[in-house]
């Protein structure tokens, strides 16, 4: 969306916004928390308010938006393909902006031992399960790596009634901000276990419990829970690019999280809006 | 008089050799019910199987697996054509080490003793420019070309729908709970439900040799062996065209290379004997074996190509045979079917029903539906088949899953056709396989579920009961 405003706000015309769910506003309309919009619009919002602002700034402007509009292929000469509820269309343009955002690194990538049963989740599936559906992924929580959305969800499964009992982190520091530790563990007594490696996952169905060790003093420990969150970090989502074998320029252009991993909204929507100015 | 009993055939195991039985007796006037103990087909052994159709050289080509394994190769291609599922043939490599040639000609006179067409020795200088990612340290290699990758489940969804279509009828979540003979057949109890049937069938791979017991007949005793297969990222690309095989050895046919139906590299099993017939866990030991094991044969591949793994049980018995018979009268033990069981099972099919031919009158089916469609794949197809299908339906307009580029309609078909779980969606679509594993679509997939198949979030489970994802009585209300 801010890129869109910013080539709009450039005085560039015939703009199209492409969006694959049925509204726009992406991951932030599941981040119902605080801690947006500080910087940008100097007050505090949470993700959704932040995304709504978004959505007025866009609808006032000459930008064609097409939700429920899935881009599953582009070509070096600028062509894209999406498909829709009315079919298949192919569109080209002098630009083309990648605000597609990144996925989340899983269980798999880090072939974690043990079985694999339900009950294991990235953080970013929880919190559209609790924010989006309404619907608890578990009682009793593990939350492994110590990421942003892993330190919210930590937060939000705990005022949702269930005990999360630990995040552990393999490396010596904290992965994500300051403020998420203070305001989303330690304000609700969640511990958080530095240098602490997942070594297996246990249960046959759903999960049942997990091992882990120290790796300071290599004491291992098995923590009975149904439920492991991963927040083990963020991949920006450049397939599209990365199966057409293009790199970014010539009028294709990748912005935000799909460019590189940010901390802030605030910073992705600032980089989109001055990428945006500059293609008029 | 005898009462003639309702069924005539029942076959306990819904796995390769269930689904081919049932698949194989549809096309004969009978009636035959398929029962199934977990949530879905192919549950079992079947689905973590490596999907390597052989060309049945590896076995004794004195023994009857050989024999079924080579006839089992031909039905595979025919099938794959009636039945619509993909059938890849990738041609099979046995590779050699120095001092190994010796080994390699043994192989190939057992296949040509088996009739396997097109067995070729390869030497270093074919093998580099084929097969560029095979260590140079490789002398020769024996090629099998008409060794091939299918997707287990895919082939018994195509199967069991088949069979279905001819009257076949299947239940899952119907564990057999006794057997015994009566006056008018034998009496099959499940968990809901009771059959009366002429014959039955026991191809219920790890539990067979408790389901003979059941029935107070003795078999051979089903010993678990553990194998850990690990999936490589498809930007690794296909390491090799072949399935790369080494020399095997007595018990197993060593850790391989292969190239899968969709695009990905898989390598692996390890194998290992075992007690409980319940673990499906992954080790860090099994990974280091299989990477340590591959980087010999093919020196580039990387332990962070990995992206997921996953174990298989194979049902093994003592001797190295498939045990097939008809113990008593009307009931028959397909039991120890491992490696090369996949390929194989079409031809069990086949040699049970003319075991069954001896016994009884066969006769074909009126009717008969020899063809099944495949659920269309959004991915696979051409821009103007694909505004058809939406012009059709426009479900098939809206992607759910995005790395797989899979459709709403695709997920809801893989439902009306029996997908009762995730993993059977996953199995019969592809969908929650790509590289975000679930993550952006699982919810979406089960908003899906809730509506065409009428359950709340915490009934719908990832592989059956027990496996729900959202914990009952957590659908938060005020939402």
């Amino acid at each position: 969306m801010a890129a869109a405003v910013g080539a709009a706000t450039g005085g560039l015309r015939r703009i199209l916004l492409l969006e694959r769910l049925p509204r726009l506003g992406g991951i932030l309309n599941q981040c119902i928390h605080l801690g947006f919009g500080l910087q940008y619009f100097k007050e505090e919002l949470t993700g959704t308010e932040y995304a709504a602002r978004y959505k007025q700034m866009v609808s006032e402007r000459d930008i064609e938006v097409r939700t429920s509009c899935f881009v599953h292929r582009i070509t070096p000469h600028r062509e894209i393909t999406f498909v829709c509820a009315d079919g298949e269309f192919a569109v080209s343009a002098e630009n083309i902006v990648m605000a597609t955002g990144c996925r989340e690194r899983t269980r798999e990538m880090l072939t974690v031992p043990g079985t694999r049963p339900a009950g294991i989740f990235t953080a970013g599936l929880a919190q559209e399960m609790v924010n989006i559906y309404g619907v608890m992924p578990g009682k009793e929580a593990v939350v492994i790596g110590s990421g942003d959305i892993g330190l919210i969800m930590a937060r939000r499964m705990t005022l949702e009634g269930a005990k999360v009992h630990a995040v552990l982190e393999i490396l010596d520091h904290l992965s994500g901000l300051i403020r998420n530790k203070v305001q989303c563990l330690d304000d609700f007594g969640i511990p958080l276990y530095l240098q602490h490696e997942l070594l297996e996952i246990m249960g046959k169905d759903r999960v049942e419990a997990i091992r882990y060790r120290n790796n300071q003093t290599g004491e291992e420990k098995v923590l009975a829970c149904d439920t492991v969150l991963f927040s083990v970090g963020l991949i920006p989502e450049q397939d599209l690019l990365i199966e057409a074998g293009i790199k970014p320029g010539n009028g294709i252009h990748l912005v935000g999280n799909a460019d590189y991993i940010h901390d802030y909204v605030d910073a992705v929507t600032r980089e989109a809006e001055k990428l945006g100015k500059s293609l008029t | 008089m005898r009462e003639r009993p309702e069924t005539d055939i029942v076959i306990i195991g819904g796995g390769i050799v269930g689904a081919s039985l049932a698949y194989e007796l549809a096309k004969y006037q009978l009636k035959v019910v398929l029962l199934e103990k977990e949530a879905e087909l192919s549950f079992g052994v079947s689905k973590s199987n490596s999907g390597i159709v052989h060309t049945g050289f590896q076995d004794d080509p004195s023994s009857l697996k050989a024999r079924l394994a080579v006839r089992g190769n031909q039905l595979y291609r025919e099938m794959a054509r009636l039945l619509d599922f993909p059938f890849i043939p990738t041609g099979e490599l046995v590779v050699a080490f120095p001092g190994e040639r010796e080994a390699l000609e043994q192989i190939k006179e057992n296949g040509e003793r088996l009739g396997i067409p097109g067995l070729e020795m390869v030497d270093g200088k074919w093998i580099r420019v084929h097969e560029p990612n095979l260590s140079s340290e490789i002398e020769c290699a024996l090629l099998g070309p008409t060794a091939a990758v299918i997707n287990p489940y895919e082939v018994i969804y195509a199967m069991a729908e088949n069979a279905a279509s001819n009257g076949v009828k299947t239940y899952c979540d119907s564990e057999v709970i006794s057997i015994t003979r009566g006056s008018d057949g034998w009496k099959v109890k499940t968990s809901n439900s009771e059959y009366t049937t002429r014959y039955v069938m026991n191809a219920a791979g790890l539990s067979a040799d408790a389901i003979s017991q059941m029935a107070g007949i003795r078999a051979p005793r089903i010993i678990p062996w553990k194998g850990e297969e690990f999936i490589l990222d498809r930007h690794a690309d296909r390491l090799t065209k072949n399935i790369i095989f080494p020399i095997p050895r007595k018990e197993t046919k060593g850790i391989l290379v292969i190239p899968t139906v969709d695009g990905n590299t898989m390598i692996g099993p390890t194998s290992e004997e075992i007690d409980d017939k319940e673990d499906l866990t992954t080790s860090e030991a099994g990974k280091e074996k299989v990477l340590k094991s591959i980087k010999r044969i093919v020196p580039c591949v990387r332990e962070e190509q990995i992206i997921a793994s996953f174990a298989g049980l194979r049902p093994a018995i003592e001797e190295d045979e498939f045990y097939i018979r008809e113990e008593q009268d009307g009931f028959v033990n397909i039991v120890g079917i491992k490696s090369p069981g996949l390929t194989a099972a079409p031809a069990i099919a086949e040699y049970v029903v003319d075991m069954l031919a001896k016994k009884m009158r066969l006769s074909p089916r009126q009717g008969y539906i020899a063809t099944r469609r495949a659920i269309p794949r959004f991915r696979h197809l051409g821009s103007d088949e694909r505004n058809r299908l939406i012009k059709e339906d426009p479900g098939y307009g809206e992607v759910v899953c995005r790395c797989e580029l899979v459709t709403k309609s695709e997920i809801r078909e893989a439902i009306k056709r029996g997908a009762r779980t995730l993993d059977g969606i996953k199995f019969r679509t592809r969908s929650q396989m790509g590289r975000c594993h679930g993550a952006f679509c699982t919810m979406k997939i089960m908003a899906i579920m809730a509506e065409e198949l009428g359950v709340p979030y915490d009934r719908i489970t990832k592989r059956g009961r027990g496996s729900e994802l959202v914990r009952e009585g957590h659908e938060l209300q005020a939402l």
